[in-house]
């Protein structure tokens, strides 16, 4: 019962406790032991309290008593640590944060709180959101539950480690250039990315705000729209936040495949893909094509120049954000210092890995005087035609079709080396918000090595229920999502 | 474009983060790595392309939405406080901030 | 002074008169202990994000149509990156490129001419906190409730020539920005805070190297910070020196400017546009909406108190020095529907003087327009004196009540009666043969006594115009 218990998606588990087979305190009990048991090796979580956890649950079972019960109500979930939440302390895997307890809660979790999740812990992730194998956090690597020497993927690697493990049944994660969805293809679950606007930023401390964004991650498409139909909506909060029509996610899941038009960018089937990666998503792409949706060659000229794009905006928008990062009101404050000058430059100097430091630095740089015109203000411009690349090619498909990364999980301490080595992870994912566009990941197959691939879906804005349609119909008939590592068995 | 050590210096200054000899060799070196990645981006012809500062700007017609002019917040100063590293009397502790 | 022009532009700060914050809904409220008004938001908190007020996005346009400026319908806000502790967030939101106000110009007066001065822009930005300067055993205490208000910033185009004009520039600017309300203009609470930058140079020649002058917080202090600094320059460039553009502060005790700790580097802003934030668009529909209900400007209302009731500049110009002043005349006016000069007067001289000496504003004031109507109704029918009728209101104003009660419980009723004054004159003419003879003999000097003398045997009440004329005629 409990092996099938942590296995359950959140519709089965949704189902077992409103029918009272279990309890949300026997649940979260199933959970915590399992984190217990898995989390010295994998190093997926960095904050739990199983007491909060306890005590949260038997709250939650004593309204169902009473008959009030949330969508979401008893279900465990982890939230990745860049989430500010009042009872755990939020890191976000950095040294300056590392006893941070926050005094208010994110939106997204006042959300799940009051569709009555119970929060599992906070999740490991690359210091500040800045990385794509979960190696830069303060608080060591999270490992890959399908092999342990290798990366989860980042920066949500803890978040895709706990759901791939079946430590928690989903989590949240946030994505600026593919941290939802690169960890979800390395370990082998569901992530998505909204469209910029559809969840409320209010928070979540702030990486590269203009292209943020929360996202579910889980074990199904189904469970991404569970999740997503508590996560989004209007936040006033939120000057970015878009209102708009409340939407049910889950209302497009049985799409209609036959006359689909899915776009595949030669861009995203070309060079630099290992082999394993590029048989899997082109068995899925044969699947669809099976199915009656119509594949339709397209071009995306301008992706190539979104990885130095993102590489000039993003630092830019984080050297800012980091700025209150300085020992004043919060955080850490270094022991000795000189003056205020230099308990600032101490401060940071210990408070910040060397990631975050060199992307201040060159977001630093490329908004300096002199330096601003030809970096920040030319990657915007650049920006601007990547997104209209997208627009143009939305005319002709429906949604877009590629491999989430180019390659399946590489070896902790493979590319710390080279940044741009590491950054080349993201040249699929990044792409999609820098033009605001939703985008998901889920699992369509493994290479010779046993390690997950991940197919990635694009569409318009807003239609992330036709994305969340499309993979529901595609795990229908396959079971690569369902699939458990072997280094974590039930 | 190589950044010189007296660049990563200042850059270091303006960013208010100090970095230890070595340290600003090894940042120097990793940084004109990604600054030659970023180099292709800055040929493209972009003469006539309007910056994007908003990917969503068509979904916000009236702009920036406006607050109305109420008070709503509350006192939470020691909440708020509570996570602070030096106070005294309600007031944040620096070293002496000299005008 | 020969020979150099000392050019000037001011840089305004004026906090906005909004209940809540720029970026946030804390109060604005001062006074408050310190940090019980800064929220999340103001002290940035890990996560939190600006929604912009407004009321403040009101103030501004209202300001920008009130100086004639253009109000850019699409403007954005920028980051300003510097490091502080008083700035929470590393950074200020400001405007940079595209400012919410761009030109506009306000009218100074120097004694008979009048100058338009023009701005450059005037743009929003928030607020930073507070440091105090109370010694913390060798720190320094931060207070965040100031943190996140809202700003003004109205810069003037470099034309202002010497210290006077400056401050008649600024005093101006502060006149407008109270009386349309954006500001409520209380500089010792920092409501209203100037700098300076200063320049000189040789008539005909370009520009020169100018110096900021920060901590200008009262227009008497500007004005000897300007002349200070001016001098100082010129005796730099005279001795053949250079000006080094700095900042400098003004030490009141020491009637200097010094100059500021220069950091190591110029201060690189690095201005971007604020990604939590959209750009700011004005409807038409605000916009007229906001003109509309325009007040009529100080400008416009004093030319209209010059040509409606015929007053003098200067009059008109003390009248219109507060939009309480001017509301205050024409109620004035109204209720007395005495000859308006009789109002200026009476406003100008006692009212004011009587506001000052009390500290009180116009709006304040112990006698309402309508109660100083019913005493300039006396005066202007010859009930009373003038002489009384200042004991009347001196009366008034100590709160023994209203004109009338006044004038009768103390018997200050100026005798008006004809017949009752001659029955006086010739009384007096008779108990005075000799100042009679004397003035019949030509001496001037007898008459004034005689007139002395029906004042005394009336205790005063006598209306002296018509003893005047009384007197004449019967001594004729």
């Amino acid at each position: 019962m409990i092996n099938a218990v942590i296995n359950a998606t959140l519709t089965e588990l949704s189902g077992a406790l409103a029918a009272k087979q279990i309890s949300s305190v026997e649940l979260t009990k199933s959970y915590l032991e399992r984190i217990r048991r898995l989390n010295g090796p994998l190093n997926a979580f960095i904050s739990v309290d199983e007491d909060y956890s306890l005590a949260r649950a038997r709250l939650v079972d004593a309204a169902r008593r009473k008959g009030e019960a949330g969508p979401l109500a008893g279900i465990p979930l982890a939230y990745k640590d860049i989430f500010c939440t009042r009872e755990l302390r939020t890191t976000c895997g950095s040294r300056m944060l590392a006893e941070y307890k926050s005094p208010y809660d994110a939106h997204v979790v006042e959300q799940f709180e009051r569709a009555g999740a119970v929060a599992l812990g906070k999740c490991n992730m690359d210091e500040f959101a800045m990385g794509s194998s979960n190696e830069s956090s303060y608080f060591g690597p999270a490992r890959n539950p399908w092999d342990r020497r290798r990366v989860p993927g980042g920066s949500s690697g803890g978040s895709a480690a706990a759901v791939a493990a079946r430590m928690a049944p989903a989590a949240t994660g946030t994505d600026t250039g593919g941290s939802i969805r690169q960890p979800a293809a390395m370990t082998g679950v569901c992530g998505l990315k909204p469209t910029y606007g559809a969840v409320s930023r209010y928070g979540i401390v702030a990486f590269a705000s203009s292209l943020d964004q929360a996202g579910p991650m889980a074990k199904s498409a189904a469970d991404l729209a569970l999740m997503m139909n508590v996560m989004a909506g209007f936040d006033p909060r939120d000057s970015t936040s878009v209102e708009r029509p409340k939407e049910d996610y889950s209302g497009s899941l049985n799409l209609e495949l036959s006359g689909l038009r899915i776009g595949l960018p030669k861009e995203y089937f070309g060079e630099g893909i290992e082999p394993g990666v590029l048989q899997a998503v082109e068995e899925a792409v044969r699947w669809f094509a099976s199915q009656g949706a119509k594949t339709v060659p397209i071009e995306l000229p301008n992706a190539r120049l979104g990885v130095p794009v993102y590489y000039v905006i993003a630092p830019a928008e984080a050297s800012s954000n980091l700025s209150r990062f300085d020992g004043v009101r919060y955080g850490h404050r270094a022991k000795e210092y000189a003056d205020l000058a230099d308990m600032y430059a101490r401060t940071r100097a210990e408070g910040f890995g060397t990631e975050v430091k060199q992307r201040i630095l060159v977001g630093t740089y490329v908004l300096s005087h002199g330096y601003y015109d030809a970096y920040y203000l030319q990657a915007q411009k650049v920006r601007r035609l990547i997104a209209a690349d997208f627009a143009a090619a939305f005319e002709r498909c429906d949604l877009i079709l590629g491999p989430t990364a180019p390659s399946t999980a590489f070896e902790i301490g493979a590319n710390t080396g080279d940044p741009v080595k590491m950054y080349l992870n993201d040249i699929f994912t990044i792409p999609a918000p820098l033009a605001g566009l939703p985008a998901l990941s889920v699992p369509c197959g493994f290479d010779a090595a046993g390690l997950p691939v991940g197919l990635q879906l694009t569409g318009k804005h807003f239609c992330e229920a036709a994305l969340l349609g499309a993979a529901h119909r595609y795990q229908q008939a396959t079971d690569w999502h369902l699939r458990v590592p072997k280094e974590a068995p039930l | 474009m190589s950044l010189s050590d007296d660049q990563i210096r200042r850059l270091a200054r303006l960013a208010r983060i100090s970095l230890r000899p070595e340290e600003s060799a090894a940042l120097a070196e990793r940084l004109n790595r990604v600054l030659a990645l970023v180099e292709e981006m800055r040929a493209v012809d972009t003469t006539g392309i309007e910056p994007m500062s908003h990917a969503l700007d068509p979904h916000f017609p009236g702009g920036q939405r406006l607050r109305p002019d109420e008070v709503t917040e509350s006192d939470r100063r020691r909440d708020y406080q509570s996570v602070a590293p030096a106070l005294e009397e309600g007031l944040y502790l620096v070293p002496k901030v000299l005008e | 002074m020969r020979a150099w022009e000392v050019i000037v532009g001011i840089e305004t700060h004026a906090q906005l008169a909004t209940r809540s914050k720029m970026f946030s809904g804390a109060s604005t409220a001062f006074g408050a202990a310190p940090n019980s008004n800064a929220s999340a938001v103001d002290i940035a908190l890990p996560g939190v994000l600006p929604v912009p007020n407004r009321a403040a996005v009101e103030h501004a346009v209202r300001f920008g149509l009130a100086v004639n400026g253009a109000i850019n319908r699409r403007s954005v806000f920028a980051r300003k990156n510097y490091f502080y502790p008083d700035l929470p967030k590393g950074y200020q939101i400001s405007q940079y490129e595209l400012p919410i106000v761009q030109g506009g110009e306000i009218t100074i007066v120097m004694g008979d001419e009048e100058r338009m001065i023009r701005l450059t822009r005037a743009h929003l930005e928030e607020d930073a906190g507070k440091s105090l300067h109370q010694d913390f055993h060798g720190m320094t205490g931060i207070d965040f409730n100031r943190a996140g208000t809202p700003l003004l910033e109205i810069v003037s185009e470099p034309e202002l020539r010497g210290a006077r004009e400056a401050v008649a520039y600024a005093r101006a600017l502060h006149a407008l920005v109270t009386w349309i309300g954006i500001c409520d203009g209380n500089m010792q609470e920092g409501s209203f805070r100037c700098d300076a930058n200063v320049s000189v140079r040789r008539p005909g020649e370009a520009l020169g190297i100018r110096c900021e002058i920060k901590n200008l917080n009262s227009f008497r202090f500007m004005e000897r910070a300007i002349d200070y600094e001016a001098r100082r320059q010129i005796e730099l460039l005279e001795e053949g020196g250079k000006v080094a553009q700095e900042t400098r502060l003004y030490d009141p005790e020491r009637d200097e400017t010094r100059s500021m700790r220069t950091k190591e580097d110029a201060q690189d802003y690095r201005y971007f546009p604020d990604p939590d934030l959209l750009p700011l668009e004005v409807s038409a529909s605000l916009l007229s909406g906001i003109l509309e209900a325009l007040p009529e400007l100080p400008g416009t209302r004093r030319e209209r108190f010059m040509r409606e009731y015929r007053l003098p500049a200067y009059d008109a110009g003390v009248l219109t020095a507060s939009r309480a002043a001017a509301d205050y005349f024409e109620a004035l006016v109204k209720a007395s529907a005495v000859d308006a000069k009789l109002c200026a007067n009476w406003q100008a001289g006692e009212l004011n003087a009587a506001l000052n000496r009390d500290a009180i504003e116009m709006r304040d004031s112990r006698i309402e327009p309508g109660s100083l109507a019913v005493l300039l109704k006396r005066i202007a029918d010859g009930s009373v004196s003038n002489k009384m009728a200042k004991e009347v209101f001196d009366a008034m104003w100590a709160g023994e009540g209203g004109a009338d009660e006044i004038i009768e419980r103390r018997g200050l009723r100026q005798m008006s009666d004809g017949a009752e004054i001659e029955k006086i004159v010739g009384e007096v003419l008779a108990a005075n043969a000799k100042q009679v003879q004397d003035y019949r003999a030509g001496k001037e000097k007898a008459f004034h006594s005689l007139v002395g003398q029906v004042m005394k045997a009336t205790r005063g009440k006598a209306n002296p115009a018509q003893v005047h004329e009384i007197l004449k005629s019967k001594l004729a």
